[in-house]
């Protein structure tokens, strides 16, 4: 019993000290992070089912094992140039917070290419410069330079619970 | 050993509940003087495993209510006292009480203590009144005793008789609880036991006495040996004042109890006579009442039918995997029954589960009872309240979402319906009104009525009212249906007084979007004089539908059948365009708006000519239209799948499914897609439509 609670504290202990884990991916060259625990799992692009009325960022839905996922294709969230999806392009299915306090959703986003997995050592993670209006950083936790490359650190519930994708569900309750 | 108390607190706190709701229908079904036995054991049965539930958990505010109740309730049991019209409604306030106090513990909030010590002192003064007037009877003193709590403890004296172990009931386990009660000592008794050679072992010789310590109500112990009574010897003796003195007592009586023979015993021993009557009139009772305390489970026959269904289906699927082991052309046929096999089992399957989630729509019926007691009691009115169809059966799902609407709409029958009793007189009607629930199966829905015998709705009072708040022109003709359904706009009343029961106009526009949000609808229907009906149509389930496969371009939609009126190839002859904007289908004498779906929905489609274009005519929210599709596939039922779930609500649309071949489907919201067309049509025109037509 104790020893399995030492060994338990230990393997805390270790994660802790590691910091988080995320999981990068590729977006028109450059690198984001998300955080590793709210991914539930990484996909090959498939055809989706649109749904009409959206924005163009929202791609459609996708049957996955039986429930309905919206997907997201983050270059046009971004407003960056859309392009045609090739072998590399992923669909990493994400588990976002529902801001009212209600069953997590899930939600796939359309990216370039997964990169690699970081330990981000609590403290590596700097609060993005203020760019004003030029660009929102709302939907970013920070920056942070692994293995020299700057890899953007998103907040997803800020960025998947935003505007169109909840606010019309505000209205109609 | 510990127990976690609190899963068995959820159970408690449901099943205390229902005794509540049990009490009170019972309560309600009650006359004044007149004293129902089966009922009032009803009543009291519930009284007491409330009691006996609270205590176990330490809620020993609502197990000291509940214990004077349940003294109350023993009396008139026991025929010392009359159910008087009094007693009913202080025993209605009572249950109210003790409801209170159950979802003030579930919810950690503070109860309104004035509330119930109120209603306590009312029912301490009912039983202080007989206490005085009978303090002779010694069965009262019992009452008395029980009633207070010992702080001292009990000593308990059992003997069972030789047969009493093959009865199934176990010593040590009773042993084991009254332990759990307080301070627990236990003198064994062997004087009986015989040479081992003579013993049989399924017989009972020893006897015990049983010192109890610790604040213990008697009734706690008379539950344990609740079953071994009619198998023993018992005495339950209060360690009171002079404990040396009871102990005395009691090995005295244990003494003459041994001594003295067998029909002694039983006379010491066992209830008199005409009370052992009473209690086996009693046993048959409370197995017919058992199975109503405990609907709210499923039934064992929906399990036994599901258990059947899933065991055809491994007999199939086993067939089939044998089959498939070496297959060839020649065994097509048995391929095919396999497979025709398959499918009738996965239906009965499937419907088997949907009758689970099927409950009675007593469920939702059973608060009225009540309710109208307590209105037509408020507003000085006389009701009657009549039910029919109870049994029908819903989808749990949409039985949570129509208690409240139902609610709504019975309150405003009562409020604003049925007249007082001398206008009902001076209008030639019995002084008792008639409010009447109905349900009924019509097709895949159900159909809920309230109807009542009152004056009815005020055709020029609504319209007046309408007009002064500008939602009808001055001169405006308008039919009596449409003036009934300006009812359901927001904000509307034509209460002259506001009460709190109703009138203030909020809730019947939220009763009618609370019923279209679950795919159903309402209408009024009334006669001047006569009453008024409002018949509420709601579909049985939520889960599952049958739709109608429509493709537009590469897409392909699910519009419900339900709101499929028909589906006809355009004839160029009977379009028209009004104003060169709507276009309007002549379908016989009436005029459809053309609504074209790949329009509303922005997608790209086959064709954008009308010519030979295929138009499905659909109903919803008693509004048609005409939706104009490129392909009709064929018609399967789906399963609804929520797009709310990970994404939002989509104006149009009700929902998602998945299709055979793993592909999403999205189902087509009629009356989202007639208003988005509308809201289009006022906003902008597309500059397709016009070139189209």
């Amino acid at each position: 019993m104790d020893a399995a609670q030492n060994i338990a504290h230990e393997i805390q202990h270790d994660l802790e000290s590691d910091g988080d884990q995320f999981l990068t991916f590729i977006l028109a060259g450059e690198e984001y992070g998300v955080d590793i625990l709210r991914v539930q799992e990484i996909k090959g692009w498939d055809s989706v089912t649109p749904i009409p009325n959206t924005p163009e960022y929202i791609r459609g839905v996708i049957n996955l094992r039986g429930t309905i996922v919206p997907i997201i294709d983050l270059r046009r969230r971004f407003q960056l140039e859309a392009v045609e999806y090739g072998p590399m392009t992923v669909v990493i299915v994400l588990r976002v917070e529902n801001p009212d306090g209600g069953k997590d959703r899930v939600m796939g986003l359309v990216v370039d290419a997964v990169s690699d997995v970081y330990n981000v050592p609590e403290g590596a993670i700097k609060a993005a410069p203020d760019f004003g209006s030029v660009v929102d950083v709302n939907f970013v936790k920070g920056l942070a330079t692994l293995e020299d490359v700057m890899v953007i650190m998103l907040d997803i519930d800020r960025l998947l619970n935003a505007d169109e994708l909840s606010a019309v569900e505000h209205i109609v309750q | 050993m510990s127990i976690d108390m609190e899963q068995f607190k959820v159970t408690f706190v449901e099943e205390s509940l229902e005794g509540l709701d049990i009490m009170e229908s019972v309560l309600l079904d009650m006359n004044p003087g007149a004293t129902d036995a089966e009922a009032i054991d009803n009543i009291f049965r519930a009284a007491h495993s409330i009691k006996g539930g609270a205590a176990t958990f330490g809620l020993g505010n609502i197990a000291s209510f509940t214990h004077v109740v349940e003294t109350l309730l023993d009396e008139i049991r026991n025929g010392e006292r009359d159910i008087t019209q009094d007693a009913i409604v202080l025993f209605l306030s009572s249950v109210d009480c003790i409801r209170e106090m159950l979802s003030a513990d579930q919810n950690s909030e503070v109860v309104d203590q004035e509330h119930i010590e109120q209603v306590k002192a009312g029912l301490d003064k009912m039983l202080g009144s007989t206490q005085e007037s009978e303090t002779a009877s010694t069965e009262d003193n019992n009452a008395v005793a029980s009633a207070a709590t010992q702080d001292a403890g009990w000593q308990i004296i059992f003997k069972p008789f030789p047969g009493m172990l093959r009865t199934g009931n176990d010593v040590v386990r009773m042993f084991r609880e009254l332990a759990g009660l307080g301070d627990f000592t236990v003198v064994v008794d062997t004087e009986n036991l015989p040479p081992l050679v003579d013993m049989d072992p399924e017989e009972a010789y020893l006897s015990w006495d049983i010192t109890l310590q610790g604040d213990i109500e008697k009734s706690q112990i008379s539950e344990i040996f609740e079953w071994v009574e009619d198998d023993c010897e018992l005495e339950i003796l209060p360690l009171a004042d002079s404990h040396i003195e009871i102990v005395a007592n009691g090995s005295n009586e244990t003494e003459k109890a041994t001594d003295e023979s067998k029909p002694m015993d039983l006379q010491v021993a066992s209830p008199p006579p005409e009370r052992r009557v009473e209690e086996d009139r009693r046993q048959p009772a409370r197995k017919a009442a058992s199975p109503e305390s405990s609907s709210i489970r499923v039934g064992i026959d929906k399990v036994d039918d599901l258990i059947n269904m899933v065991g055809e289906l491994v007999i199939t699927q086993s067939m089939l995997s044998q089959l498939g082991e070496d297959f060839d052309m020649s065994r097509v046929e048995r391929l095919n029954d396999g497979l025709a096999e398959l499918e009738r089992n996965t239906r009965e399957l499937q419907e088997s589960v949907m009758r689970i989630r099927m409950l009675p729509i007593s469920f939702a019926f059973n608060r009225f009872p009540r309710m109208v007691h307590d209105l037509s009691a408020k507003l000085d009115k006389k009701i009657e309240l009549t039910m029919s169809g109870e049994q029908t059966e819903l989808d749990k799902t949409v039985m949570e979402k129509i208690g409240d609407p139902l609610v709504h709409l019975v309150r405003n029958s009562i409020d604003h319906g049925i007249e007082t009793p001398e206008a009902r007189k001076a209008a030639g009607k019995s002084e008792t009104g008639v409010v009447n629930l109905n349900a009924y199966h019509q097709g895949g829905n159900i159909i809920i009525e309230i109807s009542d015998d009152g004056a009815g709705l005020n055709y020029e009072k609504i319209l007046a009212k309408a007009i002064e708040r500008g939602l009808v022109g001055e001169n405006e003709e308008l039919p009596e249906e449409k003036v009934y359904e300006l009812l359901f706009e927001p904000g509307f009343s034509t209460a002259d007084v506001v009460s709190d029961v109703s009138g203030r106009g909020v809730g019947m526009d939220v009763v009618k979007r609370n019923i279209m949000a679950l795919g159903g609808g309402v209408d009024v229907k009334s006669v001047k004089g006569e009453g008024s009906t409002f018949t509420i149509r709601l579909p049985l389930t939520l889960a599952i539908l049958d739709g109608q496969l429509v493709r537009v371009g590469d897409n392909t939609y699910i519009i419900p059948l339900v709101s499929i009126v028909e589906s006809l190839l355009v004839d160029q002859k009977n379009v028209n365009e009004i104003a060169g904007k709507a276009e309007v289908y002549q379908l016989r004498s009436d005029y459809l708006p053309i609504i074209r779906l790949y329009d509303v929905f922005g997608i790209e489609p086959d064709r954008r000519s009308l010519d030979d274009g295929l138009l499905v005519v659909v109903e919803g929210d008693s509004k048609k239209g005409g939706l104009l599709v490129d392909e009709l596939l064929g018609q399967q039922q789906v399963v609804i799948k929520s797009l709310e779930t990970n994404f939002r609500r989509v104006e149009g649309l009700s929902g998602a499914t998945i299709l055979g071949d793993g592909t999403v489907a999205l189902i087509v919201d009629v009356a989202g897609v007639v208003r988005l067309s509308r809201e289009r049509e006022d906003g902008h025109c597309p500059a397709d439509q016009i070139v189209a037509a």
